[in-house]
């Protein structure tokens, strides 16, 4: 399989703020590659890098082959790329979004028709042409923007948050898209911060504050607990079953999601009997501790935690 | 090529969509032009003049006559020999006052130094000076009449020294429409064609669609070019259609060739547009972008072109900043063209300057519409 993005010790500074600090990774012709990290983490400024918009401070990252910093051009005519913000004209009608897109991306001819056709078929949109893209609703509006994006028939699509502000089912439909295009062998480089999207990625990078701090298949950092587990405990006074849990040697780390704890610890059994003993010791009885499969959120959680020791502990 | 026209027909859509952006490029300028048309109006005619006749005479009934007869005044009242004359001219039933003493007749037959009195509303200065100028015009026909009969009634002829005979050209009636319509045409382009511009393109910073341009591969002279040219050709139109609406309404008529108004108006609208992209690479919202598009063209179009204050009469520093505002080359030019039938050859110099400006703010427009971040 061949590389089509490759991130070599890539580094944005903002003055002395640096945003994306010495990051290395490669992704795969064909793969659906996820970017993972919260608001500010650095997803962004990397993916400006990498369509050739924002130049890198150090270090160096190829797009298909082509330097984003020596020839950021060819790099915005062989990639496609759709924002959150889905960038359509509202005043426009369908297919005069497409004509505009293709027009930019330098279509013509019989090329673009065969091209605007098929962008109808694939957004569901045929029949559809002359309505206002104001008038669409979120799911159409987001595939109407996928569309415009690959109409040039890219071979890396850069998807910034494109999920954000649509209806579950329409989040369905566009995975699905995303994934037959992948089948085609379209490289698929996707940020999100909707953790349970990333289970429809092949591969994961996470960044926080500027930093790779994991990188792998779900099914990797869902194993990084290694020999320990993760309980859900739930408990009548959650907050201060937290806080007892949070001091008790045994404990990796804990998290609170609404009324449920999740503790992370080093053994499952073993740190289910202690639980159960300790909250009971202290009148909280826990209604339940299960051993679970974490879920992103928790291995998220986990690298997030590790990442500000590691921090700190340079810092002391 | 193909790329520049994708971008100019997606913003010739989006305008003859939008009915307020279209109205704003042809109606906008249509009702400025009746407004300042109508409005701004330097003519003075048709004067009240109070008339208090003491006299009573047939020489004091000339003077009035030469008065009524020039057009310039109409009386408004004739008071008598008690009332307040300045009571008239707080009341503002009369502008100007002409007081004939008792006495006028025989002081003239005696050749004593007959007198009359012009009492003045100085409140207006611009229409007290020109009213001055017509009353001193027309006493003073009045004196070479009286004393020709005085020399005929000697048994002389009179021959008069100097035969002034004026004649204006270009605007014989010196009408200020006329010399307003250019002036109006330059300040209602600078206008729409700076707001146009920047507003399409902080519209699509507002809405997020420049991200998705800014991604595509289009470079600086597609994106500026495709931006102005529907909006440059929007504005032409809307200068024929001002222009003959002048010509309908006001009666002003292009002496000089159309080629050569085109050329000067392709010239300046360019300028003009540069001057609302540079605008829009400023600021972020369309409000901001409407404030600063409106105080930076209709401001200097008006005050610091020669549109109405003569740029010769303002202090040095005023003057030094006149050259920095295009409306001011391309009135002249314009006024040229329009009153005197003028080719262009006279004004190359003030289509240099021009030239310079639009160089000028399109290369700095270009400049920071392309930077690349970071």
């Amino acid at each position: 399989m061949a590389v089509t993005v490759e991130l070599q010790n890539l580094t944005k500074r903002f003055g002395s703020f640096v945003a994306v600090d010495n990051v290395s990774f490669a992704v795969e012709q064909g793969e659906i590659f996820g970017f993972l990290g919260a608001n500010g983490a650095g997803k962004s400024t990397t993916i400006r890098m990498l369509c050739g918009l924002l130049r890198p401070t150090s270090g160096a990252a190829r797009v298909l082959g082509v330097d984003v910093a020596r020839d950021p051009e060819e790099v915005k005519r062989r990639i496609g790329y759709m924002s959150q913000r889905f960038s359509l004209y509202e005043d426009l009608t369908v297919i005069q979004n497409l004509r505009f897109f293709g027009g930019i991306y330098g279509l013509k001819g019989a090329l673009a028709r065969e091209r605007e056709a098929w962008a109808l078929e694939m957004a569901g949109l045929v029949g559809q042409e002359n309505r206002l893209a104001r008038e669409l609703a979120g799911g159409w509006k987001q595939r109407l923007a996928l569309a415009c994006a690959v109409l040039h028939q890219p071979r890396v699509l850069f998807l910034d948050e494109p999920t954000s502000g649509v209806d579950p089912i329409s989040r369905r439909q566009f995975w699905r898209l995303i994934d037959a295009m992948s089948a085609e062998g379209v490289t698929v480089f996707v940020t999100t911060h909707y953790l349970d999207e990333a289970e429809y990625c092949h591969r994961l990078a996470l960044i926080h504050a500027g930093r790779l701090v994991s990188l792998g298949t779900v099914s990797e950092m869902k194993s990084i607990f290694g020999e320990g587990a993760v309980l859900e405990v739930v408990a009548p006074r959650a907050t201060e079953a937290l806080e007892a849990l949070s001091q008790a040697p045994w404990v990796v780390e804990t998290s609170i999601f609404g009324r449920r704890l999740h503790v992370v610890v080093r053994d499952g059994e073993d740190g289910r009997q202690r639980t159960l003993e300790l909250l009971a010791a202290r009148g909280n009885v826990p209604a339940q501790v299960d051993s679970i499969v974490p879920s992103m959120e928790d291995v998220f959680i986990h690298h997030v935690e590790l990442e500000e020791r590691r921090i700190r502990e340079a810092q002391a | 090529m193909r790329k520049l026209r994708a971008v100019a027909t997606k913003e010739l859509k989006q305008v003859l969509r939008d009915p307020l952006s279209l109205l704003t490029l042809i109606g906008f300028p249509a009702f400025m032009l009746l407004l300042y048309g109508f409005a701004l109006n330097f003519d003075v005619r048709h004067v009240g003049l109070a008339v208090q006749d003491l006299d009573h005479s047939r020489p004091s009934r000339d003077v009035i006559s030469a008065f009524v007869n020039s057009t310039y005044f109409d009386v408004a009242a004739t008071p008598g020999p008690a009332e307040d004359l300045t009571r008239l001219l707080e009341r503002r039933v009369a502008k100007a006052v002409l007081v004939i003493p008792e006495g006028f007749a025989s002081d003239l037959a005696a050749a004593r130094g007959a007198q009359v009195q012009l009492l003045l509303d100085g409140s207006d200065s611009l229409t007290a000076t020109t009213v001055l100028g017509y009353a001193d015009a027309i006493v003073a026909e009045s004196n070479v009449r009286v004393l020709g009969q005085a020399v005929t009634r000697a048994g002389q002829r009179l021959d008069v020294g100097i035969d002034f005979e004026p004649r204006v050209y270009y605007n014989p009636e010196l009408r200020s429409v006329r010399f307003l319509v250019p002036g109006l045409v330059g300040l209602i382009m600078m206008l729409t064609g700076v707001l146009s511009t920047a507003l399409s393109v902080v519209r699509e910073k507002e809405r997020g669609t420049i991200e998705q341009i800014r991604m595509a591969p289009l470079n600086g002279f597609e994106l500026i070019a495709g931006k102005t040219l529907p909006y440059l050709g929007l504005s032409l139109v809307a200068t024929a259609f001002i222009l003959a609406m002048a010509w309908a309404i006001f009666g002003v008529e292009i002496r000089g060739s159309l080629l050569d108004l085109f050329a000067a108006t392709l010239l300046y609208l360019l300028g003009a547009l540069g001057f609302g992209l540079l605008i829009s690479t400023l600021v972020n919202s369309q409000a901001l972008a409407f404030q600063i598009g409106l105080l930076g063209s209709l401001l200097p179009a008006l005050l610091l072109s020669g549109f109405v204050f003569q740029i010769r009469l303002m202090p040095v520093w005023l003057k030094a900043i006149t050259y920095l505002v295009p409306a001011r080359y391309y009135l002249v030019i314009l006024r040229g063209i329009i009153l005197k039938g003028a080719s262009l050859a006279p004004y190359w110099d003030q289509m240099g300057y021009l030239a310079l400006y639009v160089t000028a703010v399109l290369g700095l427009a270009t400049v920071r519409m392309t930077r690349r971040e970071g």
